[in-house]
């Protein structure tokens, strides 16, 4: 399938629709799977992990545009960047609220503790923090308001994309194969920004 | 080309409206049946053979039990996968008969044992254990078997038997994912004497009175209940009397945060995630970890005078 180099408003407007859609796909899995009990023997677990997954996928995928839009030359592409990044915060909002609500109900000094004393709770949480100023900066007005200034907290996203891989890395008993799966994706989504990858501005 | 005119179709060609307008359901239908399985609970897992003549016993909790589905769906076996439910998916493939289990070691009498001799070697008994997995979930089981005591009467170990090693088949053909490194195979646990001579400490055949399902270690594991679930290893083939204490399969893996012991203890965290609290499969909030997984008052004798930090 050829895509065309540029979209009328129309085609955008079914473009999001379509990746909202994509978005929500796996959030009404997990509502079909609760309402058919097959969540599993542990379904907080369950779920804890699907969030976290796909709040994940989320961030990787929104990196991802910047590279495709190289590879392809599709400056459009872009326009859908936002979307993914905020579904991303909003898997990461639930994978949030399952740990504090389900995971822990609200035992504030269990949190503590384990804010303090496991990395991987405290990398996750940290992650999760730099998202919410990602996401509050978002908006086209906020974009125009900071102007130039707008991608330096945006650079964040490779930050909180290392530590949401981490996350993921230190929490699994022995099994890596998945956190390097997504170690690898982020190597070369980080990879493909190197300036030593990147195609000159000015050629003769 | 021939171009057909209207009149050039016959009637009994034109495809009937009703059909026309099944096309529709028939896509609803595909999509539906596509999504089935992946929106669904899976088939609930199939039942063994009932065991006969099982007694009941003391040592047995009151407490709810964990759903036989549960039990037999949720595993660790990384021999058969490291997801929860790959062993029910994938542990057919392990064949229970026949089954020889070598006992062995500083012994007078060392042996290989028939899995059906060793049937007969005890009464059966049903024990209804508490499990806590190192992992911060627990389940009721109730399980079928006899004490590990019982086998080792008939053996006879001398006095350099300190401690007894329990090692898992290793054959990739029925155990796919020991071609994986994931592990250092074959699977070994090991015991102090005393703790094996524990009459707590159980030889399972059975759970539920029923043959013991393949992803719960069919045909013979090994249940100490005031240890992590890891400690309890499956479908044994050998059992050997040693003097030291044997290198465990999750001590070689990660020595700092797997020790010899594994007891139970809420007090004593793992390197990264607490052991304070469990959460009770089946049970919404979580509760608290009892030491020695709440058979302190049987076994907490075994460990007097020992620091349970260091001897984790």
């Amino acid at each position: 399938m050829r895509l065309p180099p540029t979209l009328t408003r129309r085609q955008i407007f079914w473009g999001k629709a379509l990746a909202w859609l994509l978005c929500l796909a796996p959030l009404a899995r997990l509502v079909l799977l609760g309402l058919n009990g097959g969540l599993g023997a542990n379904p907080i677990e369950f779920i804890t992990r699907s969030t976290g997954t796909w709040a994940l996928v989320g961030l990787l995928a929104t990196l991802s545009f910047t590279p495709l839009r190289r590879l392809t030359g599709l400056t459009w592409l872009i326009r859908f960047r936002r979307l993914f990044g905020l579904f991303s915060f909003f898997y990461a909002c639930l994978h949030f609220t399952t740990y504090i609500w389900l995971d822990q109900f609200f035992d504030l000094a269990g949190m503590a503790s384990d804010i303090v004393k496991r990395p991987f709770i405290t990398i996750g949480l940290s992650a999760f923090v730099m998202l919410i100023p990602l996401a509050a900066t978002s908006s086209q007005r906020m974009m125009k308001k900071l102007g130039r200034n707008w991608r330096r907290p945006h650079s964040l996203t490779y930050l909180t994309a290392s530590l949401g891989v981490a996350h993921y890395w230190w929490l699994v008993k022995k099994d890596i194969t998945q956190p390097l799966v997504y170690a690898c994706v982020l190597a070369i989504l980080l990879a493909m920004r190197l300036p030593a990858c990147k195609p000159r501005k000015h050629r003769a | 080309m021939r171009i057909l005119k209207p009149s050039d179709i016959p009637a009994t060609e034109i495809t009937p409206r009703e059909v026309y307008l099944k096309r529709r359901q028939f896509l609803a239908g595909m999509a539906a049946l596509a999504a089935a399985p992946a929106l669904s609970a899976p088939a609930p897992p199939a039942h063994g053979a009932r065991l006969a003549g099982i007694q009941a016993s003391r040592f047995s909790t009151s407490e709810a039990k964990t759903p036989f589905d549960a039990v037999t769906t949720y595993n660790n076996f990384y021999e058969f996968g490291t997801g929860k439910s790959d062993p029910a998916e994938n542990a057919h493939t392990l064949k229970t008969r026949p089954w020889a289990v070598a006992v062995e070691g500083a012994v007078k009498r060392a042996r290989v044992y028939d899995i059906d001799e060793l049937l007969k070697l005890a009464p059966l008994e049903e024990r209804i254990y508490r499990l806590r997995c190192v992992e911060g979930w627990s389940m009721v089981i109730p399980w079928v078997g006899f004490p590990l005591a019982a086998l080792i009467r008939h053996v006879e170990p001398t006095g350099n038997a300190k401690f007894v090693e329990f090692v898992t088949l290793h054959d990739p053909r029925q155990m796919p994912l020991q071609r994986s490194s994931v592990l250092d195979w074959p699977y070994v646990e090991g015991l102090r004497i005393d703790e094996a001579n524990h009459p707590l400490t159980l030889l399972a055949v059975g759970l539920y009175g029923e043959v013991l399902p393949k992803q719960n270690g069919a045909p013979l594991r090994l249940v100490v209940p005031w240890k992590y679930g890891f400690k309890s290893a499956k479908s044994i083939v050998k059992i050997h009397f040693v003097e030291k204490a044997p290198l465990t399969t999750w001590m070689k893996a990660a020595p700092n945060e797997y020790g010899f012991y594994s007891n139970v203890n809420p007090q004593v965290d793992h390197p990264r995630w607490s052991q304070a609290k469990e959460r009770r499969i089946g049970e919404f909030f979580k509760r608290e970890t009892l030491m020695f997984n709440g058979y302190a008052d049987q076994v907490a004798r075994l460990y007097r005078g020992m620091d349970l930090r260091t001897y984790f």
